[in-house]
């Protein structure tokens, strides 16, 4: 690590032209050393002032003690808390109990104060809050500067970000300005009972293999968690909390990117990680009119539709549809896998399902070794028999 | 234009298979590809060469010598030269320290207008070493570019995919983009385009060329460690219903609703 | 054979195109119409694979035999039939002008038959001149500036749909069997050039063959190709390669055919096991494997002779091709053996594979043509 010795540093600007990094701005007189940095030392060697140091990895760790809490990232769309905003609420309130810290949100957009309450309903024991027109949407300058600030003032020990769009976003940005790690997509976080460390679990190699990994020397530890994995709380709107004004100041240049327009899209609203039950068809069906079957039954049980990448890729139903590696990753309380082969990528996104049903004519189908319930048979016909079941179902009920 | 593409060689992770008896990753025989997101990037520089007379694109990727193959494939698509870092020093890295790396390669490649990357790599699915680059070089970033709408002045306007729809985002070079596979379909390379990637060199640089300490490299600069891996635990054997369809139909619902599922 | 990285790229390009751009759809459609597909012989031409072998300088890519037998096998390996649209350019006929073009008649003629936009087919078979190639009838006789053609060329695959046609004519008319043969490149355009109609074909369906009827078709001189009356020793010279890559195509359906049979061995449950838990069956599929592997080497090994331009380029591309041919056929036979009844219906691959795989014995030379070189050589 390279510092600057503020009392020695004359503000000559000779390691500004020396690094190779661009690493080094000058702020007045006095070279202040950028995230850019790769502790090369080549600065060391040209400040005839001596005021520049370059110490060694033993003392590179930062001062751990000096972090506490647990931060989520409250993620807000229009004024709304994502649904992975809650479950980090959930996740962070067990690791601040395991840690015996305080869990706290991190709140950024433009008057969504009536989201502060919500954060505290679910748990939030503070919540730092940046009210500001340039926050009102994402906006990757102008959130990273802001959270990056809240961090280097408050400390957090730990900071879970939702792996959303924005949050995979955003947290690569924050680590390399923190200088710390950040471990992406995790499906599974635990204090380690002895050091008080965050273990961070992820998928890797397409879901085949499962890694744990540490942040032991950087703080915060960083992590983006993957949306649908974790419970959500109990909401208990009697909870209330503390609330600390986060004040950015945004200058010219501050903010590189414009956002123009924000487009919602025109395809019919799919929200295969908020369903409890999903119907998902694949190359079995084949063709698109499989899928107002596996609607008809979806509708009943109050599920949606989904597809594997066969079905998609054949062009009968939109990407958005897609259950897998390179769709989406569900974990609904019931997955029926319709004509679906079982292929490792699809599996990847949907075999933390609550409960899995299969059904297919090929009874060697890898799809029945993950299933609870295997039916082999013509979707066809099984799928009416289903429907007629559950029809009688109803009736006794009322 | 001066564009840079960044690449990585993974290995093909659809072809990656659990022993079913031993439960252990099989990676025997599994092929190593361009990583499907790169190529997408790689696509997208060379539309934009196509469009600009006079622009060259530039891969660039940190890896083991055999990655050179990798390089060779983008150089067969149409890129016009191809740098690799590679050396023991580099090993062991995670995304921070990869970035580390990438970043001191690009600005050794001197002055450019566009930095293209793919999302993610499917061997470790972070999506972070992109945005990280970004802000090491101190430029902007958008991430999941879908579209790249305009190029004209200075500026890009980009669609960046939301789960919901889209962004649409203007942005100043020099910046860097990440590319989803939505963005275009990569171009194939031609029998002639492999003739001349083998004719070509592609420079390999280590830590010393890019003024890099082995330090500031690899395991020793990666904030985050791999703890243990393990391969996730089989779930259950199931029950597969028999009898006639109506039969299992029945039998089907009357479990689900024993156990609270319906 | 161990692969450079350079053929192991060729093979990578040429897999993924086929495997993504072969679709269902297109090799149902070929299989039902028997129609040229212009769309695909586009795509394939754009990334390069009409001119693999042929130089820069003319339209091509510049690359070698081996590249060439690669990418044929690979092709075959989706599709036999979409194999030969990318094999007509660089073997049959890009291969007399490569011979024997002068300068002028190859940027005429093979530089838009090695980028696609044209396309150039090869005359020689006669219904009377098979096996007997010498026995062509077909004539040609001077008359000032002009050569006068008259005949009938039978089975020539790609003449419907061609720009140009090398056509081979007996110029003199004193001599016989291989000696006054001449070739001439004739624009299908021209009076008096005429088609029969489409051949009704086993396989290979989707690339179609007709005869070429010749009456009264004035041709330049300028358009002779080579010496005159040295025709034949051209013919034969393109017959060569020509069956390297009919060797390479039987590699390719002969892979077919083991992949299929493995992953059907592998589903396909019988007495309450997979059939590949019989010898019966896996003991097939050990003969199989091994069989194509050999077929492969010699395909390969032939490839880099005619790369080194050895003088035992001939023979080798001749064995190359009477085996692995022989071999695809075996191939084919075993894999609807191992499908059972369900290899006889049109829903599985291997009924299309095998009778795709009949031609391959017969074209270019048949196996008995082939025996009668390779005997040749040995007992002269």
């Amino acid at each position: 690590m390279v510092n600057v010795i503020a009392e020695k540093c004359k503000g000559c600007t000779k390691c500004v032209k020396a690094c190779p990094f661009n690493a080094i701005t000058m702020e007045g007189k006095l070279a202040v050393i950028g995230p850019s940095c790769t502790s090369c030392g080549a600065c060391v060697d040209v400040c005839p002032f001596d005021a520049i140091e370059k110490t060694d990895d033993a003392t590179h760790t930062v001062d751990i003690s000096a972090y506490h809490d647990v931060w989520v990232f409250a993620e807000q769309r229009d004024g709304k808390l994502l649904g992975v905003a809650i479950e980090l609420l959930g996740e962070g309130r067990k690791l601040a109990n395991d840690i015996g810290c305080r869990l706290c949100a991190v709140l950024c957009g433009e008057n969504v104060d009536h989201l502060i309450d919500e954060l505290f309903a679910y748990g939030a024991d503070k919540v730092y809050y940046a009210n500001k027109p340039e926050l009102k949407t994402y906006n990757t300058d102008a959130y990273t500067k802001t959270i990056y600030e809240a961090i280097k003032t408050y400390k957090p020990e730990i900071v879970l970000l939702g792996a959303t769009h924005i949050g995979r976003d955003l947290g690569p940005c924050l680590a390399v300005k923190c200088g710390t790690g950040l471990t992406a997509d995790c499906t599974k976080l635990d204090i380690d009972p002895t050091d008080k460390k965050l273990m961070q679990t992820r998928p890797a190699f397409g879901g085949n293999l499962m890694a744990t990994i540490v942040c032991p020397r950087h703080r915060p530890q960083m992590a983006t968690v993957r949306p649908g994995v974790m419970d959500k709380p109990q909401r208990d709107n009697s909870r209330k909390g503390e609330v600390i004004a986060l004040n950015p100041v945004f200058k010219d240049g501050d903010i590189r990117t414009k956002v123009l327009e924000i487009v919602k899209s025109v395809t019919e609203h799919v929200s295969l990680t908020d369903a409890d039950v999903i119907v998902s068809g694949g190359r079995g069906l084949g063709g698109p009119e499989g899928f107002e079957l596996l609607r008809e039954l979806a509708k009943k049980l109050g599920g949606v539709v989904g597809a594997s990448r066969a079905a998609v890729d054949s062009g009968w139903i939109d990407h958005a549809y897609q259950v897998g590696q390179t769709g989406t990753t569900v974990k609904p309380k019931l997955y029926i896998a319709c004509g679906i082969s079982g292929a490792i990528q699809h599996l990847a996104g949907m075999q933390e399902s609550g409960y899995i049903v299969a059904i297919n004519k090929n009874e060697n189908a890898p799809i029945f070794e993950i299933a609870d319930y295997g039916i082999v048979g013509d979707l066809y016909k099984v799928i009416p028999a289903i429907m007629e079941e559950l029809d009688k179902l109803e009736s006794s009920v009322v | 234009m001066k564009i840079i593409v960044c690449a990585k060689q993974v290995p093909d992770t659809n072809e990656v298979k659990i022993d079913p008896v031993k439960g252990t990753l099989i990676r025997e025989g599994v092929p190593s590809i361009l990583n499907p997101d790169d190529a997408n990037a790689l696509e997208a520089a060379l539309t934009i060469k196509d469009s600009n007379p006079g622009s060259t694109v530039s891969v660039i990727s940190m890896g083991p010598a055999q990655a050179m193959y990798m390089l060779r494939e983008c150089l067969a698509m149409g890129a016009d030269d191809a740098y690799l870092l590679s050396s023991r020093a580099f090993g062991g890295a995670d995304t921070c320290a990869t970035s580390t790396t990438l970043a001191a390669g690009v600005r050794k490649l001197g002055k450019f207008d566009l930095i293209i990357g793919g999302r993610q790599a499917i061997d470790g699915d972070t999506a972070q070493v992109g945005p990280q680059l970004a802000q090491r070089l101190g430029i902007p970033v958008v991430t999941y570019v879908q579209k790249i709408r305009e190029i004209k002045d200075g500026t890009v306007v980009v669609e960046r995919q939301l789960e919901d729809g889209f962004e649409v985002i203007e942005v100043k070079m020099p910046c860097m983009l990440t590319a989803v596979k939505e963005l275009n379909t990569p171009r194939y390379m031609t029998i002639g385009r492999i003739e001349d990637a083998f004719k070509k060199t592609i420079t390999v640089w280590n830590e010393d060329d890019v003024g890099l300490k082995p330090e500031s490299c690899g395991l020793k600069a990666s904030p985050t460690q791999v703890m243990r891996s393990f391969t996730p635990p089989p779930k259950g054997k199931g029950e597969m219903l028999t009898g006639t369809i109506p039969e299992m139909a029945t039998a089907l619902v009357k479990k689900l609703t024993e156990k609270h599922v319906l | 054979m161990i692969f450079s990285e350079k053929h192991q790229l060729i093979r990578k390009l040429v897999r993924d195109f086929a495997e993504k751009e072969f679709t269902q759809e297109l090799l149902d459609e070929l299989e039902e119409t028997g129609e040229f597909n212009w769309e695909i012989h586009r795509k394939m031409a754009a990334a390069g694979f009409m001119g693999t072998k042929i130089p820069r300088e003319y339209g091509g890519q510049g690359s070698d035999y081996l590249s060439y037998a690669i990418m044929i096998e690979e092709l075959a390996r989706i599709s036999p039939v979409l194999s030969i649209y990318a094999n007509t350019s660089n073997s049959l006929g890009g291969g007399p002008l490569l011979f024997a073009g002068t300068e002028e008649q190859l940027k005429k003629y093979l530089i838009p038959a090695a980028t696609g936009e044209k396309i150039l087919v090869f005359a020689l078979t006669e219904p009377g001149a098979g096996s007997d190639a010498g026995g062509v009838t077909t004539t040609a006789i001077p008359d000032g500036d002009y050569f006068v053609l008259n005949g009938r060329k039978t089975f020539i695959s790609g003449a419907p749909m061609a720009d140009y046609c090398i056509i081979f004519a007996r110029t003199d008319l004193t001599q016989k069997g291989s000696r006054g043969i001449s070739a001439f490149i004739v624009d299908m355009k021209l009076p008096g050039v005429s088609l029969g109609k489409d051949e009704d074909k086993m396989g290979i369906r989707g690339y179609p063959t007709c005869d070429v009827i010749l009456e009264d078709v004035r041709v330049h001189k300028s358009d002779l190709l080579g010496e005159l009356n040295r025709g034949f020793q051209n013919a034969m010279k393109t017959l060569d390669g020509g069956r390297l890559g009919v060797a390479a195509q039987s590699c390719g359906i002969g892979q077919a055919c083991l992949d299929e049979a493995v992953k059907y061995a592998k589903e396909r449950k019988q007495f309450g096991r997979r059939i590949a838990d019989f010898q019966g069956i896996s003991f097939m599929i050990a003969d199989m494997a091994a069989e194509l592997a050999a077929a492969k080497e010699l395909t390969y090994n032939a490839a880099v002779l005619k790369d080194m331009n050895s003088k035992d380029a001939p023979v080798a591309c001749s064995i190359a091709k009477y085996y692995a041919s022989e071999m695809c056929n075996r191939l084919a036979y075993k894999a609807v053996q191992i499908h059972g009844g369900y290899g006889y219906i049109k829903d599985y691959r291997v009924e299309r594979l095998y009778r795709d795989a009949r031609i391959m014995t017969i074209y270019e030379g048949t196996s008995q043509v082939q025996q009668m070189v390779i005997s040749a050589s040995l007992l002269k």
